[in-house]
């Protein structure tokens, strides 16, 4: 079974991180870009599936030169090899527009299964997996908590507020996880040592048949008008007890609407 | 040309020492900085409190899944780092704790490293992957009871019985020593100093934890007894000879303290920065006091210039250009360095620089035994004379 796993560089949330004044893109200078927190468990998810059933996984990511990093902290994990598509033309794409980007890249590569992490930790949008297995014409099988191959079955526990379905497909198909799934190893260092041997295909959107006209921040769907600081925390409120401390709390919590 | 805009130094690597490190290297530091911060901080206090490592095999597993044993040796599952990446290593596990550096330096530098050199093909095969993995534990016998400075004075003894050896003597301070699956061990024989191979379980050898330590609690460390030990022949490592194949394997660790140092020291700095920034006397933060920011730039200026020292040892070593002496001046240097930025973070903390709650006094007393370890200070500070003068002032 061959897996693509779709890996995104973020800057690191445990920086600063800043959006660029010029064109309210992310400045990706100001911090460094560390793997996408629940593409590393997409990644474990599809070592582990390569482990059970075999077959190769290949890391597609979309993204300027310094993604590299990433794509390499992806083979140190195990993965076989990667699909680096990187465009200036692309710059300031928004989620749609990666998830067309992304489904034309993944037509030069063959797979049986797309695995992602469900959402990004700097957009957040969480819709690039439904997105992708829309352009592709594949059931998407997205938040899944655990993962089952079959033959060509695949099913999934689909994490929920009540707990989980259970949902089935048939292979090919898009796989969203959720952190829940398992917990990513750590790169070894022998695999650090073998990285830079294995195959890394640069991919220009053209590469990919990619339309010019579909991908980047003039084309965009969805625009970033303005940004702002998150305000800073306000100082709490301090109640004194006099004897109905309980009550207050009480009706703090009311208000608030917690009870 | 281009104009390239000048950024203020970062704080946390002032001199920029990590600037040049290629892309492996620095995929190395991030790894075990990653796993030392996740697996190993958030447990290290308790363990030093308890005065030991709860779960030794589970610990090994782990370095042998990152690939941090022997990371420098090629072939036998080793990975074939870099000496430069085996040091970042070291660095980083050093910043949690001289203990946990220690578990890595005495399986990878000292055990390992004697077996590569010194052991058959057999032994190799038969020890070395397995170690590497981390599901075997090896410890180093050589300093004894009254032999730490001067080895050769040794008294364990090997003697022919027909085609076998009997191993008598005592060894001390030998970290793993009682969670070893096979110490190496060195002793006199007829023909000179040689290393032996006995396997834990051996009839007539005990290891005795040592107790009542106040350095280096987060590790074991254990007393070798052997009593008429019985070994094969084969327990014999055929490439030792004399005095110079122990000291190699120390020259090795050593080596990994050079680095270590620079971790411990970085660890004490960053602590006291963090803690002066935040802790507030007199209406400000004491950051702001002159005596508190000349106590941070010693700080800084110690631990960047231990760090180039490390470094260019290390950058040596990888060109096959790093003499013992190199390695004794980076272990002098770096370990007095760590000791002085560990004692001014801790008057930085105050009180509070007294608890587990913040790791600077835990980093000051495991500094007196990375001190003495692997050649003390006075030991190292001799060779280095006799390196500049030419002249030995100790045998």
């Amino acid at each position: 079974m061959n897996i693509v796993v779709l890996v995104k560089q973020v800057p690191d949330t445990a920086t600063e991180r800043k959006l660029s004044s010029d064109d309210n893109t992310l400045d990706r200078a100001a911090s460094d870009g560390v793997i996408n927190e629940l593409d590393e468990y997409a990644i474990e998810e599809a070592l582990l599936l390569r482990e059970k059933h075999g077959g190769e996984v290949t890391v597609l990511t979309m993204g300027p030169d310094q993604a590299t990093d990433s794509i390499r902290k992806a083979l140190s994990m195990g993965a076989d090899k990667a699909v680096h598509l990187s465009d200036e033309a692309l710059h300031g794409s928004d989620a749609l527009q990666t998830a067309y980007a992304l489904s034309k890249a993944l037509g030069t590569v063959e797979f049986d299964l797309v695995v992602l992490g469900s959402e990004s930790t700097d957009a957040r949008t969480g819709v690039v997996g439904a997105a992708l297995a829309e352009y592709l014409g594949l059931p998407q099988l997205t938040l899944a908590g655990k993962v089952d191959v079959d033959g060509s079955a695949i099913k999934v526990q689909r994490q929920t507020d009540y707990g989980y379905d259970v949902v089935e497909a048939q292979l090919p198909a898009v796989v969203s996880v959720v952190e829940k799934i398992n917990e990513p190893r750590y790169p070894s260092f022998k695999l650090i040592m073998q990285a830079k041997k294995k195959p890394v295909q640069k991919l220009a959107i053209a590469d990919a048949g990619i339309d010019a006209a579909g991908v980047g921040l003039a084309n965009a769907t969805t625009e970033t008008v303005d940004f702002a600081a998150a305000p800073p925390r306000a100082a709490g409120t301090v109640v004194q007890d006099e004897g109905d401390g309980g009550v207050k709390a009480a009706d703090f919590l009311a208000e608030k609407k917690f009870v | 040309m281009s104009e390239r805009r000048i950024t203020p130094p970062d704080p946390h690597d002032f001199l920029a020492v990590d600037s040049a490190l290629p892309a492996e290297e620095r995929a190395i530091r991030d790894t075990v900085r990653d796993f030392a911060e996740r697996e190993l901080l958030p447990n290290v206090a308790d363990w030093f409190e308890a005065g030991t490592i709860p779960d030794p095999r589970g610990l090994a597993k782990a370095f042998g899944d990152l690939g941090v044993f022997g990371m420098h040796v090629a072939g036998y599952g080793c990975a074939g780092a870099s000496a430069v990446a085996y040091g970042l290593a070291c660095r980083e596990l050093e910043a949690v704790d001289s203990g946990l550096r220690s578990f890595v330096s005495v399986q990878g530098s000292l055990a390992m490293t004697a077996i590569h050199k010194f052991g058959s093909e057999d032994q190799k095969q038969k020890w070395l992957p397995r170690m590497a993995a981390g599901e075997a534990i090896g410890c180093f016998g050589l300093t004894e009871p009254d032999s730490g400075s001067d080895p050769g004075a040794m008294r364990t003894r090997a003697r022919r019985d027909g085609s076998d050896w009997v191993l008598d003597g005592t060894k001390m301070w030998i970290t793993n020593g009682s969670v070893a699956d096979v110490a190496v061990v060195w002793a006199a024989t007829d023909d000179g100093i040689r290393g032996f191979l006995v396997p834990a379980g051996t009839p007539g050898f005990t290891a005795n934890v040592i107790h009542k330590k106040l350095s280096l609690r987060a590790s074991v460390t254990a007393e070798l007894v052997f009593d008429g030990v019985r070994l094969p022949a084969d327990a014999l490592l055929p490439g030792s000879k004399g005095l110079g194949s122990p000291l190699s394997c120390l020259n090795e660790a050593r080596y990994g303290i050079v680095w270590g140092a620079v971790g411990a020291a970085r660890a004490c700095y960053e602590a006291a920065l963090e803690y002066a920034g935040t802790r507030e006397q007199f209406g400000g933060p004491i950051a702001g006091f002159q005596l508190t920011q000349r106590k941070l730039a010693d700080m800084v200026v110690d631990v960047n210039q231990a760090g180039l020292t490390a470094l260019q040892i290390g950058r040596l070593k990888d060109a096959g250009a790093c003499h013992h002496n190199h390695v004794s001046f980076g272990k002098f240097a770096n370990v007095a360095a760590a000791q002085r930025v560990a004692r001014t973070a801790r008057s930085v903390h105050g009180a509070n620089g007294i608890t587990l709650e913040y790791p600077v006094l835990r980093h000051m007393v495991n500094l007196e035994t990375v001190a003495t370890y692997e050649g003390t200070e006075e030991i190292h500070a001799l060779s280095i004379g006799q390196s500049v003068t030419g002249i030995s002032a100790f045998r």
